[in-house]
């Protein structure tokens, strides 16, 4: 092996293994910033030592046993340190016994360390970077490039998150009673932007961007593996999955937007689809939730073999049982047309234009045109497309707009 | 991106075939290891070809069948597992943790980057 290949290994066994080395030194320490820093402090021995003397048998095991030595040595340099931990006068048996330390622990240190990581003391952009950098492993430098943003920004969210969590004293432990759900709601959420993140990359991003598809997808499963009880932990991870499984037919050759119905299905990857699926019904078995009806809409679509197999009567009534908001009833107009005809459809888009939150919304009138065009009304079809043209502010958009106007 | 490991064994050694319990409790450990660690996308084993194989070969158009069990044949795959990993440095990593359960017979792993048409 060369030198290059053994920094490449060293840094696919840190990958691995840094979400769980750090939440095993934070439960030590208590600090997740101190912790993620006493962690890079092994990484960086093992960056030293492991060319020279050769990878350990097990790596995982040498990074968890370096960081926490390196913790017991900040721990004693504290002060009061006697008073709080005097267990630690003696090091061995202090060693000795987070060594002993089982995979349940380890397990229980690893959620407390996501539900850390996506505290709600910290803004969004701060939990997406810090959940990146110590949970997923991934460089400062690669959260940048991930966000198309400078290093510097990428590491100031990061360093900023450690501050926030230091000062406000936040403990490193799992939140119960009703402060569980929420707080679970704010780590979905964070998984949920960065698998939003990439999969609004385009083509000619950095790698990095779609990569945080796959890395919210990891996440996903590394959570229903340690809460495989919550139904909306499942419910999320299918509804990426059955989202990722139509990344390659969601553009054409040049690049261009390819929308849902119009995609070649063949093209869709069917090892994510049967993932999704079976996430899907482990989150309605036990219960379900919004994410979980998102995913059985995704469902509807993954299930038929063409556009027009479509089950849009299902697809209606999952839209109906969603947390009503105007953009979920423009969804659920466009599948009860669907469905039922477009005078149906008009039935439950029309009183959505007293909307005030959709005023100057163009996908309004021009789902409302196409409903219109279909029922021979032309002149009525005609002025929504102008209207909608008029809303929208991308001069491609408004240009294909009017275009329609006129043929109308 | 994508990786298949692919385990080759074989196909005439009975030991490469019919694991011991401390050999599946092993694999069982590694399989948890890897599905929590939420790489695993799919994983399958496999039979020894007097069990059920065949080989279809063709040549200009004409093919040809042959069934198990293969006489020529020393190696064969034996099972494979597709891995969701960040780069291939993470693919081999794994694929040694794999192979290090393997310590009473002789075994090869393959490890080969997935097509990605996307």
């Amino acid at each position: 092996m060369t030198r290059a290949d053994t920094h490449q290994a060293i840094e696919a066994v840190w990958r691995i293994e840094a979400a769980r080395v750090i939440a095993g030194v934070a439960r030590m320490v208590g600090d997740v910033g101190l912790a993620e820093e006493l962690a890079q402090d092994a990484l960086l021995a093992a960056l030293e030592q492991w060319p020279a003397e050769g990878v350990p048998r097990n790596p995982g095991a040498w990074l968890m046993t370096t960081a926490k030595r390196r913790a017991i040595d900040q721990i004693r340099r504290r002060e009061r340190f006697e008073a709080r931990m005097p267990d630690l006068l003696h090091p061995e048996t202090a060693e000795d016994e987070f060594e002993a330390i089982g995979e349940d622990t380890i397990e229980d240190d690893l959620l407390r360390l996501i539900f850390t990581a996506c505290h709600p003391a910290l803004t969004a952009e701060s939990r997406v970077a810090l959940t990146l950098r110590v949970l997923g492993g991934l460089s400062t430098d690669e959260i940048a490039r991930a966000f198309l943003v400078p290093g510097a920004t990428a590491g100031q969210r990061i360093s900023r998150a450690k501050k926030t969590l230091a000062d406000a004293r936040v403990p490193f432990e799992l939140p119960t009673g009703a402060d569980r759900t929420a707080r679970l709601g704010s780590v979905l959420e964070v998984i949920y932007l960065i698998f939003n993140e990439g999969y609004s990359a385009t083509a000619g991003d950095d790698w990095m961007r779609p990569a945080l598809c796959e890395e919210a997808m990891r996440l996903g499963r590394v959570l229903a593996g340690l809460m495989p009880a919550e139904p909306e932990v499942h419910g999320l991870l299918a509804l990426m999955e059955i989202q990722a499984s139509r990344s390659a037919a969601r553009t054409g050759p040049s690049g261009e937007p390819i929308v849902l119905l119009e995609q070649d299905r063949s093209r869709w990857d069917r090892l994510l689809i049967t993932r999704g699926l079976a996430a899907l019904s482990t989150a309605e078995r036990l219960g379900g939730g919004t994410y979980t009806l998102q995913a059985a809409i995704a469902a509807c679509h993954a299930r038929a073999a063409t556009a027009a197999d479509t089950d849009w009567h299902r697809i209606a009534a999952l839209y109906a049982e969603l947390p009503p908001s105007p953009v979920v009833e423009l969804n659920r107009a466009v599948a009860v047309s669907m469905a039922d005809g477009p005078a149906a459809g008009l039935a439950v888009l029309d009183p959505l234009l007293e909307e005030p939150s959709l005023r100057g919304y163009h996908l309004l009138p021009t789902v409302r045109a196409d409903f219109l065009l279909k029922l021979g009304r032309r002149d009525e079809a005609r002025a929504e497309l102008e209207r909608a043209a008029s809303m929208t502010r991308n001069e491609r958009e408004r240009a294909l707009l009017l275009d329609r106007a006129s043929g109308v | 991106m994508r990786y298949m490991l692919m385990h080759k064994v074989n196909d005439a050694d009975p030991a490469a075939w019919s694991p011991t319990p401390e050999f599946l409790a092993r694999m069982g450990g590694f399989m948890t290891e890897v599905t929590k660690a939420g790489v695993l996308l799919a994983a399958e084993g496999l039979r020894p070809s007097s069990e059920g194989a065949a080989v279809i070969r063709a040549k200009n158009g004409t093919q040809t069948v042959v069934d198990g069990p293969f006489a020529e044949a020393k190696e064969v795959i034996a099972g494979f597992a597709i891995l969701q990993v960040r780069d291939h440095a993470e693919a081999v990593e794994w694929a040694q943790r794999f192979t290090a359960l393997f310590d009473e017979i002789e075994i090869e792993v393959e490890v080969r980057k997935v097509a990605d048409f996307g």
